[in-house]
């Protein structure tokens, strides 16, 4: 991976980004919440780098502020997912028949809304904040999960090493946690990497949108969203925490483009 | 094919009662009252009861349920909150624009992506390839509520090529096109790329060149014939995606499509339209997956012996 040139650089983008969130006190320079209404529209200046919201608030110090939200959201939702999504796949793909089938219309089901249409109802019912968020993203998050999981079973699960450690008395949970999961793990470390890429996307959409985190929490999304009622006056407000969006999708796909192609993992 | 075509529509039928049931249950998912949540907790108890008829939440859920369903397949979704009119008759109005939208950016995806994707594929890792694949992955990731904006800062305001928003003629719908075509753009011109490798290392390509027809001749007439088979499948799909990514398309250019109006009806808490917005636009998006099911059933025989 290592020769891969765009995924180092992906992970370098990663490396930062973690960074600002974990380090997010001590590199902003001020505090994202504090006012200053005679500074409100500024556009950058030796003070504010990248200018100042509607109400004065420094846009660098939110922008490193709203990765906290990127990754906390990102590292739940695909974390959730993952752990779901493996369970279910598993389910379904060792043991095969009518719960293999109940599990493939639910997938059906879950794929018939189309994008984040599904996150968008959800949120809209359930209210806007981050939990909610995190929690409709899951709903359709584990399904990409379970399906790499259920189809590498399915081509496992009758090797010999499996049929062996089945004739040796091996219980299916056994088999299935230490012989074939990590007989497993490249497609679902290439998964994870996109995933991330498309859970803060949608984490950002939704809060594009007013369903997402809400004021005065700095998450890159609504940042966007009160951005876009100013975009005349103060472009300023737009196209910084849309940048950030998108270097930090660009950093995990190029990530997700060198582990595929270093894992050998083939593109569905 | 008639087998193919028969069960193809036999699966859609659970899909389609798992997208209703999941519809219905929207508005059950509310925390609390969900008719305190529509008229706000202060309204006057007859107004409560009215919409809590109105939307039979007096009911119990099973009848609910029938009822909704019953509704659905006679084209009844009830009325919005809002306005009182039928909700499908606001949907309907609003549905042509989302089409007129989508099939815009379908195609200025199809313009950007072939040429791109072909011409990286004959040229594999040149400058172009390499910049025209940078850019891909790009598109991909960018976010089409900051793209949506920034051409309007560049072509709109600076430049005063296109309105700035709403649906005012053909000018009118090249920046939503735009806007909504980019990503979808970037995952076809990979797809392209990658379909057009694999077929131009095949045999008969290496047979045609070897009979003497012309490069144009061979990339166009046996190659790009072969490789477009798997990208019918992607747009297709695809193109059921663009109606997702038309809501916020739609909300950023005040584009008078479902999606706008979906985001509307949020914002008003107008949920009968919700639930409306949510079944047309799965509902489509699960018609053309079947179309291109079908299609490609057509163009590629395989597919029906798998």
């Amino acid at each position: 991976m290592f020769r891969n040139k765009l995924a180092i650089v992906g992970l370098f983008i990663i490396v930062i980004l973690v960074f600002a969130a974990v380090f997010a006190p001590y590199l902003a320079p001020s505090n994202p919440f504090e006012q200053s209404l005679k500074g409100g529209l500024n556009p950058s200046s030796q003070e504010h780098l990248l200018g100042q919201d509607k109400l004065g608030r420094d846009n660098l110090s939110r922008i490193i502020y709203g990765s906290r939200i990127s990754v906390f959201v990102g590292l739940a939702v695909v974390g959730i997912s993952l752990l779901i999504g493996t369970f279910i796949g598993s389910l379904a793909g060792y043991n095969g028949g009518w719960i293999d089938e109940l599990f493939m219309r639910i997938v059906d089901i879950l794929l018939a809304f189309p994008g984040i249409l599904l996150a968008i109802a959800l949120t809209s019912v359930l209210g806007p904040s981050l939990n909610n968020v995190i929690l409709a993203l899951c709903v359709t998050g584990w399904v990409g999960y379970a399906r790499i999981v259920r189809g590498q079973i399915l081509t496992v699960k009758e090797r010999e090493y499996i049929v062996a450690a089945r004739a040796l008395g091996a219980k299916p949970p056994r088999i299935i946690m230490h012989h074939i999961l990590p007989n497993i793990l490249s497609p679902l470390i290439v998964e994870t990497t996109f995933g991330m890429a498309a859970v803060i996307l949608s984490e950002a959409s939704l809060s594009f949108l007013g369903l997402g985190a809400q004021p005065p929490t700095p998450s890159w999304g609504s940042m966007l969203n009160e951005g876009v009622q100013f975009l005349l006056v103060a472009p300023h407000m737009t196209i910084f925490p849309g940048l950030a969006i998108m270097i930090t999708v660009l950093g995990f796909n190029f990530l997700g483009d060198g582990l595929r192609d270093t894992l050998d993992v083939r593109k569905d | 094919m008639k087998a193919f075509i028969i069960k193809r529509l036999l699966l859609l039928f659970p899909v389609v009662f798992g997208v209703l049931t999941l519809v219905f249950l929207l508005i059950h998912l509310i925390p609390g009252d969900p008719v305190d949540l529509m008229l706000g907790e202060n309204a006057q108890i007859a107004d409560k009861e009215t919409l809590r008829k109105q939307l039979r939440l007096d009911e119990p859920l099973g009848k609910q349920y029938l009822l909704f369903v019953g509704g659905v397949i006679r084209g009844n979704f009830g009325n919005s909150l809002h306005s009182r009119k039928p909700v499908i008759e606001l949907i309907l109005k609003r549905y042509p624009a989302t089409i007129k939208l989508t099939v815009a950016a379908m195609i200025m995806a199809l313009l950007i992506s072939l040429p791109a994707g072909i011409y990286s594929a004959i040229r594999q890792y040149s400058f172009m390839d390499n910049s025209s694949m940078f850019f891909a992955l790009l598109g991909v990731s960018m976010p089409n509520f900051w793209l949506g904006p920034m051409l309007m800062i560049v072509l709109s305001v600076n430049m005063g090529l296109f309105p700035i928003s709403g649906d005012e003629g053909l000018s009118s719908i090249v920046l939503p096109a735009i806007t909504l075509g980019t990503g979808m753009a970037a995952i076809l011109s990979r797809m392209v790329r990658a379909s057009m490798l694999e077929v131009i290392s095949q045999e008969y390509i290496v047979a045609a060149r070897a009979k003497g027809l012309s490069e144009v001749r061979v990339i166009l007439k046996h190659a790009l014939k072969n490789a477009l088979v798997p990208v019918v499948t992607i747009v297709g799909l695809q193109f059921g995606a663009l109606l997702a990514g038309a809501i916020i398309t739609e909300t950023i250019f005040s584009w008078p499509g479902i999606g706008r109006l979906l985001i509307q009806a949020i914002n008003t808490r107008d949920y009968p339209l919700v639930q409306g917005c949510v079944l047309i636009i799965s509902i489509s998006y699960v018609l053309i997956n079947l179309i291109t099911d079908i299609v490609y059933s057509y163009i590629d025989p395989r597919i029906k012996l798998r």
